[in-house]
Formats: C-alpha cells, structure tokens, sequence
C-alpha cells in the first residue's frame, strides 16, 4: 500500500514538472533588471519564477571563482511573497561547493500604490564562510572575503537573520529603489547594515503590436550602488566596499528574461570588478496547476 | 420592549452589512470618482489594441483566460463591469490591485502598456 502511494506520489510529481515546463503559459519575469536591490514589485500569486543569479570575479591574491544562486519565488499571496535560494560556488584550482540556503519572505505593507511604497523583508540564511553570492553586502564585507581555500572557509557557519526595508517607487516608467539592510548572526556578532539603491527604465513605455524579440520595451537598463556601512558598534562607510554597477535585462517574447551587470567596486575594500548575469522563467499559476494534478490523482487526499 | 430591542438589533446588523456590502462592491465601483475622469490616450487606436492583446496574453490571461471569461474565483473581463467601466477606473484598478481579493498591482508596466491593455479590453465587447 505504502510503495502504491509512494509511486503515484512519484507519477505527480513528475506530471507537475512536466505540466509546467511544458505549459505555454508564462509571464514577464522578475523585478526590474537588479541583482541586489528589491523593488517593491510581489510575485503574482500562484507563480513561480526560477532564476539563476550567477557572479564571477577574481580577487586580487584569490582564484576566479563562480558564486551561483539557485532561486525559487512564489507568490503565496499578492501581498506576501516566499523564496528559497540554494547556494554554490566553484573555485578554479580550488574545488566546488554548496554553501547553503536562504529562505526569504517579504510583506507589501499597505494595500495601495503610492509615491513611495514599504516592504518589509525577513530572510534566514544557513550559509557557510564559502558563500560567494554576494546577494547582499553587509558590514564591513569586501574582496578578502572572496580569498582563501573553501576547505578552510567553509567550516566558518553563518545563521543569519536579515531584515530589510524595501522602498519602491514608479514615476513616469522609471522605477527607483532604496533598500536599507540588517543583519545579525543568530549567535554572536552585532549588527551589520548595508544599503542598495537602483533605478532603472525600459527603453520604450509603449509596447509594439508585434510579437518581437528585439522590440524595445523588451529590454531594460538601469544601475545599482550597493555597499556596506559597518556594525551598530562601528557604523558609518569606513573600510566598508562599495559597488557601482550599470544592468541590462532582456525578456524575450517567450518569457526566459537574461540579465546581465558589469559591477565596478569603489573603494579599497572593494573587489576591482565582478561579473553578474543571471536567467530567469517564471512559470505562471504553478501552484493551481500543481493543485489541479493533485487532485486529478487523488493523492494527498 | 425586548421585542423592539430584537428589531433594533436585527435593523442594525442589516444596516452594518449592507454598508459593508456597498463599501466592498466591485473593484472598479472602489476607484475614487478623481481616476475616473482620466481617459485612455489610445482609446480606438487599432495599434495601441493590438499592442494591449499582447500584453494581456503576457500579463492578465493566466488568471482571467486568453478569452477574458475568468477562471474560478477569478472574475471575467468581457462583462458588463469592465466593459461599461470608465477607462480611468480601469487604470485605477491595474494601478493599485486588491491585496484582499489576490489582484496584484501592475504599476510595474509603464503607463502607456497599462493603457494599451484598457484599449484591448474595450474590444472585448465586439468578440
């Protein structure tokens, strides 16, 4: 009885796998075209996007390395929506690795549009000292962070809990954000803040009647300045990194959205340059799709 | 007397769900009568309807159908509300959403795309 179940439990879930990557249906992916910086734009309930966010560099005295986040972000409601990354890198010379997960959720405040409009954010992340994602920088985080041997850095265990301040606003089809970070080790260690600002505009508002790849609105550019600004002990921009980086995000008429971002460190602390492209789908109405072959197969009943 | 407080009671809780009733209604009826005196820059612009189809195919046609009937709790859009509602109405509801009823906000698209969808969806009556 127990291996009937354990097999149809099997058959849906790869009829829920082959629905959605074989349903035509899809939407825009993702919030604007940043790496670092949220807007206040929530996942449509019920949608799924899947997003690898990939960053390579070479830090002075290091190896090149490949920093990956796997992403999965769904809309659990219109006001609230849940994701969960797991974390990997490789390092040439050096080996590969999984680093860890976060497990994000962030909360539309209030019920209208504004001007400006508050998200709040609340991430726990299990990660270990290998970690080369760079999705936020905190404190006083910089290039040596990215040295070193992984065997070495990732017995250092990082449980941290983030929170921030996302504020977002539209204005004649530029979208501007200021996001305001703090994070805390679950056992020691102070407070760290940072901080990531974007702004960013498709290259035409109106869009085309055609169906194109290359129409214009399909493609967005914009810039973030993101960076560290110290503990509650020792706040301020002393030997904290500080990065500028110009994006692109291109959509294509099908849906897959491509992103890419040069990114430029400013200060001393800074890595000199780092890469960042990332691939995104978002698959629309997962979870009613998923429910519906659930039901149809009478398991979970 | 008790059976005239019963009847107040009864009076008042109609009252309260009544008023509760007409404050909900639809989420059109809930646009501020200010947004309704906006209209559509591309109204009866073939382009701009054309350019709308697509981007509702893209943006809306998940929950409300390619045809706009609606699905489950999902209200269609080729009815009465949305056909006879002014297009500043309409802005208004893509603009803000329902965080209530599931209805995100798409202040994300730029104006003239959310435009493009009311022109689109002013066509919907002739289909």
């Amino acid at each position: 009885m127990k291996t009937d179940s354990k097999r149809c439990s099997r058959q849906a879930s790869w009829l829920v796998f082959a629905g959605v990557f074989l349903s035509p249906s899809y939407a825009l992916a993702g919030e604007g075209p940043f790496f670092v910086t949220y807007t206040h734009q929530m996942e449509e309930p019920g949608n799924l996007e899947i997003t690898t966010k990939n960053v390579t560099g070479k830090p002075t005295g290091g190896e090149r390395f490949l920093g990956s986040a796997l992403e999965f972000e769904y809309g659990l409601k219109a006001w609230w929506t849940t994701e969960v990354y797991l974390d990997g890198q490789t390092t040439a010379h050096d080996s590969t690795v999984f680093t860890g997960y976060r497990w994000e959720n962030r909360f539309r405040v209030l019920p209208r549009e504004h001007w400006i409009n508050p998200v709040l954010y609340i991430e726990f992340e299990d990660i270990n000292g290998a970690d080369k994602s760079l999705l936020e920088v905190v404190d006083n985080d910089g290039e040596a962070d990215l040295t070193g041997l992984n065997s070495e850095n990732r017995i250092e265990k990082k449980r941290e809990i983030e929170a921030k301040l996302i504020l977002g606003s539209y204005f004649k089809g530029w979208t501007f954000a200021e996001n305001f970070i703090a994070e805390k080790n679950v056992r020691h260690a102070p407070f760290e803040f940072g901080y990531a600002v974007g702004i960013s505009r498709p290259l035409a508002l109106a869009a085309r009647p055609d169906r194109c790849n290359f129409c214009p609105e399909n493609f967005q550019a914009g810039v973030e300045l993101y960076g560290g600004l110290g503990t509650h002990e020792n706040f301020g921009l002393f030997d904290t990194s500080h990065y500028v980086a110009p994006t692109l995000g291109w959509t294509l008429a099908n849906g897959p959205r491509f992103t890419v971002s040069p990114t430029f460190g400013i200060t001393e602390t800074s890595a000199r340059f780092l890469l960042r492209f990332a691939v995104s789908y978002e698959l629309d109405q997962f979870g009613r799709s998923a429910r519906r072959l659930f039901r149809n197969n009478g398991v979970g009943q | 007397m008790r059976r005239l407080y019963a009847v107040i009671r009864a009076a008042s809780f109609l009252l309260l769900a009544t008023a509760a009733w007409a404050r909900i209604g639809t989420l059109v009826q809930q646009a501020p009568p200010k947004s309704t005196a906006v209209s559509d820059p591309f109204e009866g612009q073939q382009q701009a309807q054309l350019a709308g189809a697509k981007l509702f195919a893209r943006e809306c046609a998940a929950c409300h159908g390619l045809d706009a009937r609606g699905k489950g709790k999902v209200p269609p859009l080729n009815q009465a509300d949305a056909r006879e509602a002014k297009p500043g109405a309409l802005f208004w509801v893509l603009r803000n959403g329902s965080l209530k009823r599931g209805m995100p906000s798409f202040a994300h698209l730029p104006e003239p795309q959310r435009w493009q969808i009311i022109a689109y969806l002013k066509t919907l009556k002739r289909r």
